[in-house]
């Protein structure tokens, strides 16, 4: 089986490195960070943290080196997906590609280019701190569905799941998993920017009871876009945010968006608070909080251009 | 008749008053600072900006210090009102005393600390204090005044024709609160906004083109707003909106204070302007998702 991990960041090198691992799994990077690429060709990509491995990747920055593969696993910045998959689509003709990133909308800009499309949603984590090397801060679950418009076909998906447990992520394949991804969304798109605009940590923001409030606010509206497209959530959002809240499990964490603010990079705002807001207005459902939270963080990208 | 002024607290706004008053009367400051008024009191005043001018000031830290002044303008921060408030109790019973805080309520602080005529003043004028004795009139932009809880009418007309004599932009209006209303729901919408996004009160404030445009909340904000205001029987003045938009094809971006006051690390006067709206809100039974978002953190 050959698998591309298209977006060589941290989560997408906790996929490759580790499926790297089997032996019967040939794995190839896309990715455009130049060093970071030669590092991973030069000594592997190695893992550090939650899990010590090293993987041997074949990684590039050349798309038209990329041949023919299985699978592929998009993992870059929402942003970076219709650009990524239009560069590589030509390695998944024959194969299908799924998506672990965060937010909503990145099935649909694959599907633009690709046949067969996987919906993912994952929660392992982690920060490149060198090139080549990435630390793995959070274990955890990953979950894979047919994107229904395009669907990859499950046995397909069940191949792919059954690769990522085998290699020390466990993954589900689900005939939905839209669930767990708007879960996740919600989680996200209700904590993340709170973080990003007051630069408090998750556990500082979830105590704060006024803050506290608004994170609940934000997750009520996301819910009421969910229900609205018939979709079930497979747990509630708000027990993920106070388990995370605890000492010993995220209470420390900047969110990506708060690191992402503080190194004045572009946010993933428009694919988490924006992406509730399209598709509540596509189902008829209010979302003046999120649309609040979106302009604010556009407002504070914005800032930095003066 | 007014013969001589006193302004409590010496910052951009206080500075302005004091020096321009000092063309038309005795002008005092009370300072916090013995050393700020120390260095008045050694070098004068300067304005610079839209007016260039030296003005003779006397000052002190210490009211029992200084003569009994026919008007009080107390100018600090709302955030600063309380102390200065307490800082004059006791002192010059004969006096009129008007404040020009930023959100509502200020004159209810006052009261707590002395039975003075009060006069309600919101000031829309903007300056930079560059020392201690230099501050620069940037915008010339008006103070309004109005009686609060009973002074004359007259009264309040005397105090403005002595800073339009004195080369301010000021009107008396008979009920101050349409005026304190536009710039409180003006300020809940624009100063939030300023500071949680670091943008300086620019055309993102009035683009409404696309969905994830600032001036789509910024609008929102300032609608909640009106509704409180309407519950609150309150009519405005000015429209809030319309101010904004005209505000943001001034050229230059004004920084609002709290903007200034989350990048120096400061206390902001959030409690005071959004938490004055929240409160009315609750008061007259409005829902302000919006105001009551922002109005929390840092």
């Amino acid at each position: 089986m050959r698998i591309c991990v298209v977006g060589c960041g941290a989560v997408g090198s906790l996929f490759a490195a580790n499926l790297a691992q089997l032996g019967d799994v040939e794995v190839w990077a896309y990715d455009l960070a130049r060093e970071h690429v030669e590092a991973i060709n030069l000594d592997g990509l190695r893992l550090s943290g939650a899990g010590d491995v090293v993987g041997r990747v074949r990684a590039t920055r050349d798309a038209t080196e990329l041949p023919a593969c299985d699978f592929g696993i998009v993992a870059t910045k929402a942003m970076h997906t219709e650009s990524a998959i239009r560069e590589t689509a030509h390695a998944f003709t024959a194969g299908c590609v799924a998506t672990v990133q965060n937010g909503i909308g990145n099935e649909e800009a694959i599907a633009q280019h690709v046949d067969r499309v996987i919906r993912g949603t994952t929660f392992p984590a982690g920060k490149v701190i060198a090139p080549g090397h990435v630390q793995w801060d959070v274990k955890g679950d990953t979950t894979l569905g047919p994107f229904e418009p395009k669907p990859a076909p499950q046995e397909e998906v069940e191949r792919l799941a059954g690769a990522c447990t085998r290699a020390g992520l466990p993954t589900q394949a689900v005939p939905d998993a839209r669930g767990p991804q708007w879960r996740k969304v919600i989680f996200n798109a209700a904590t993340n920017p709170i973080g990003a605009l007051t630069g408090l940590t998750h556990g500082r923001v979830c105590e704060d009871p006024a803050l506290r409030r608004l994170v609940s606010g934000l997750v009520d509206e996301g819910k009421a876009v969910v229900a609205a497209q018939g979709i079930e959530l497979d747990a509630d959002p708000e027990e993920l945010i106070d388990h995370a809240a605890k000492p010993e499990v995220a209470y420390d964490h900047k969110a990506s968006m708060l690191q992402d603010v503080e190194a004045r990079r572009q946010t993933e705002i428009d694919y988490l608070n924006g992406g509730i807001v399209r598709f509540g207005a596509e189902h008829g459902v209010p979302t003046p909080l999120n649309a609040a939270i979106w302009a604010l963080v556009r407002g504070l990208e914005e800032s930095w251009t003066l | 008749m007014i013969r001589s002024t006193c302004v409590v607290g010496a910052g951009a706004i206080g500075s302005l008053y004091a020096a321009h008053l000092a063309r038309v009367g005795e002008s005092l400051v009370l300072t916090r600072r013995p050393e700020h008024a120390a260095a008045l009191n050694a070098e004068g005043l300067r304005v610079s900006g839209r007016h260039d001018f030296e003005a003779r000031v006397t000052a002190a830290a210490d009211p029992s210090v200084l003569p009994e002044p026919d008007v009080v303008i107390i100018a600090t921060k709302a955030t600063g009102l309380e102390p200065a408030a307490s800082a004059i109790a006791g002192h010059w019973p004969g006096a009129m005393v008007m404040t020009v805080q930023n959100g509502l309520g200020a004159e209810e602080i006052v009261r707590r600390h002395g039975a003075w005529q009060l006069v309600s003043g919101v000031t829309f004028m903007s300056g930079t204090k560059h020392s201690d004795t230099h501050v620069e009139y940037i915008l010339d932009t008006p103070t309004w005044l109005g009686p609060w809880s009973g002074t004359p009418f007259e009264r309040v007309q005397e105090i403005a024709a002595l800073l339009v004599e004195s080369g301010l932009q000021v009107e008396a209006l008979p009920d101050l609160r349409p005026a304190q209303w536009s710039k409180l729901i003006f300020n809940a919408s624009v100063n939030t906004v300023a500071a949680l996004t670091g943008l300086p009160h620019d055309g993102h404030f009035a683009a409404e083109g696309r969905d994830a445009d600032l001036g789509r909340l910024v609008r929102g904000l300032m609608d909640e707003g009106k509704r409180v205001a309407a519950a609150a029987g309150v009519e405005l003045h000015d429209d809030p909106w319309a101010m904004n938009v005209l505000a943001t094809k001034r050229g230059s971006a004004h920084y609002p204070s709290m903007l200034e006051d989350v990048q120096a690390r400061r206390p902001t006067e959030i409690d005071l302007i959004t938490g004055a709206l929240v409160r009315e809100a609750e008061r007259h039974g409005v829902d302000a998702p919006l105001h009551t978002a922002p109005c929390t953190g840092s």
